[in-house]
């Protein structure tokens, strides 16, 4: 491949734009963290953690302190390798998702690029030509099942974690949330392909550009209003199952497992890999339904001001990430055999009849 | 300005990792080793196909081989909590003759396999109208078009294989206390002693039994 002044200068944007989207997902766990805890508390008549900081605000951070500066204990009867490897198969496929992550359209303005290719020229000498950039990393053609792909790999970390930590309630742990996973896979995506059959693509840029514009004025084009709702139930419900949070959290239900899977991580670096890694896919299963159901970065005058995209886009994520603590704060655990039921039995037939729907819409009105 | 192989070095970086961990998935003793080592095995795959431009391809070997297929394989085998294989008497002392004679005839398929593959790539879309290869559109469109009678029994014969366990999973004799639920419910009103429909299973008891 020659290297050429361009291509470093493309190879630099890409770097540039992985490594703000590596940032977000590192500090998406820690504002989130907070987030819950403080909201949760409010909704339980509990103040929260407000200490650390002004109205706590750093208690995550102090957290993250104390992750990395505790004693990091193997347990002797833990199998090592697998035991160390566990929480690296959890982080890595989970930022591995975010590079799809489609924040804003293709060739926006970069504001002041005159004046930045006139720094960098008197700073280093290299004469840089920024005009526009696409407000993702990349949109490639299968962008969709590439983000299954890789969110599917995340089971193994809950299976070897809960394997290799050689303890019953560790054990028990990995098993129902391998069988819960693989159980609400099956409904998750089948709710994607409604909106596939719609949208026509798997590029997950060109769904959100499908859905931008409005019906008679007012009623945006995003897929949960024009015939996909069903589906974003659909995909709500078993996106909540297959993250394994409340109500869905029997991976790690406190009162019969202690802690599930991560019962033998002591508060170290490894628990808060696996921490982070949760929180990583729970926000890229937000970033999907925001692409998917709601349209993405649409939203008033982001024509105008294409910058504006990024800022509604996650806004609409955010509003997923808080209905996840909302949900916490008002639902009780299901019992193992309804969640499994509730999968199997109602949320999968729903999938198939939502297809059906689509695929008729799709065969009548295109 | 120099030319970096960088694909040629991919692939290579990509192929070692298939076939060390294919080997692994033999070496080892440890059942869950040898399924973690083939689940590598099929990410790298993924990464050949990649390699390829056969990018749906390589999603669905990840999503349909490493992400489902191999669960159910880890989680068979944590359920039955094997430990280690258990070293046991070779009971068929023949196979062992058997096994470097059938080796040898499927190293010889390979090469005379191996031996017609051409080197050089197949045509690629160029009408431009065309959707372009690997992508999701192309495959769908020879799926159900040229192909669209082996798809079809395809389906069929994994529906077949899905009732089919089903039907297995399913056939069981009652037990006794939900044989005596039954007779509670069918006798209409919840009793606090269910005196009638215990005498009615002694019936049935005796009745099997004669």
């Amino acid at each position: 491949m020659p290297i050429d002044q361009q291509s470093i200068q493309f190879f630099v944007g890409i770097l540039l734009k992985i490594v703000i989207l590596f940032v977000i997902g590192l500090l998406s766990p820690v504002g989130m963290n907070w987030v819950e805890r403080r909201a949760l508390a409010f909704m339980q008549m509990r103040l929260g953690p407000n200490r650390t900081g002004p109205f706590g605000l750093l208690q995550s951070l102090a957290d993250g302190i104390k992750f990395a500066f505790k004693e990091d204990v193997v347990p002797l009867a833990a199998n090592k390798w697998l035991y160390i490897f566990a929480p690296v198969v959890a982080v890595v496929p989970a930022f591995m998702a975010t590079i799809v992550y489609p924040l804003g359209p293709k060739g926006v303005d970069i504001p002041f690029a005159a004046s930045i290719n006139s720094f960098v020229y008197s700073l280093t000498g290299i004469q840089l030509n920024l005009s526009t950039m696409d407000l993702h990393v990349t949109s490639f053609n299968v962008g969709l099942l590439y983000v299954l792909a890789v969110t599917s790999m995340g089971v193994y970390a809950i299976v070897m974690a809960g394997w290799a930590s050689n303890s019953k309630f560790s054990l028990l742990g990995g098993l129902r949330s391998s069988a819960q996973m693989v159980s609400y896979e099956l409904s998750l995506s089948l709710a994607l392909v409604g909106v596939l059959i719609q949208a026509g693509t798997v590029d997950l840029v060109k769904i959100v550009e499908m859905q931008q514009g409005t019906y008679f004025g007012f009623i945006p084009k995003w897929y949960v209003f024009v015939f996909q709702p069903l589906g974003f139930f659909i995909y709500l419900i078993s996106a909540i199952a297959e993250t394994n949070r409340t109500p869905f959290d029997l991976p790690e239900a406190e009162t019969e497992l202690v802690g599930g899977f991560h019962t033998e991580y002591s508060s170290s670096l490894k628990f808060a890999m696996l921490f982070m890694a949760e929180y990583v896919n729970m926000l890229t299963v937000s970033v999907l339904a925001t692409a998917l159901f709601l349209g993405g970065w649409s939203g008033p005058f982001v024509s105008q001001f294409p910058l504006l995209a990024p800022v509604y886009f996650l806004l609409k994520v955010t509003l997923f990430m808080f209905l996840y603590i909302w949900l916490r704060g008002t639902l009780p655990r299901l019992r193992y055999d309804q969640l499994m039921n509730f999968g199997w039995k109602f949320l999968l037939p729903v999938a198939l009849l939502n297809i059906f729907i689509s695929a008729t819409i799709a065969l009548f009105a295109y | 300005m120099f030319e970096l192989p960088i694909q040629q070095l991919i692939f290579l970086f990509v192929a070692a990792v298939a076939v060390f961990a294919a080997f692994n998935v033999i070496l080892q003793r440890n059942p869950i080793y040898s399924a973690l080592a083939l689940i590598i095995t099929m990410c790298a795959l993924a990464g050949t196909f990649l390699m390829l431009e056969a990018q749906f391809v390589a999603t669905m070997q990840v999503i349909v081989y490493a992400g489902a297929v191999m669960v159910l394989f880890v989680f068979v085998i944590m359920l039955l909590n094997v430990r280690t294989e258990e070293a046991r008497q070779d009971r068929v002392k023949y196979l062992k003759l058997v096994a470097p004679l059938l080796f040898i005839a499927l190293l010889g398929e390979v090469i005379f396999v191996a031996r017609s593959v051409t080197t050089t790539a197949p045509p690629l879309a160029t009408t431009g109208n065309e959707p372009a290869f690997g992508t999701v559109e192309s495959i769908g469109e020879a799926m159900f078009s040229s192909y669209l009678f082996p798809f079809e029994a395809t389906s069929v014969l994994i529906l077949m294989a899905m009732v089919g366990s089903l039907v297995l999973a399913r056939r069981r004799t009652m037990s006794e206390a939900e044989t005596l639920g039954k007779l509670i419910e069918e006798s209409g009103k919840p009793q606090l002693t269910p005196a009638e429909p215990v005498a009615k299973l002694e019936e049935k008891k005796e009745e099997i039994a004669a």
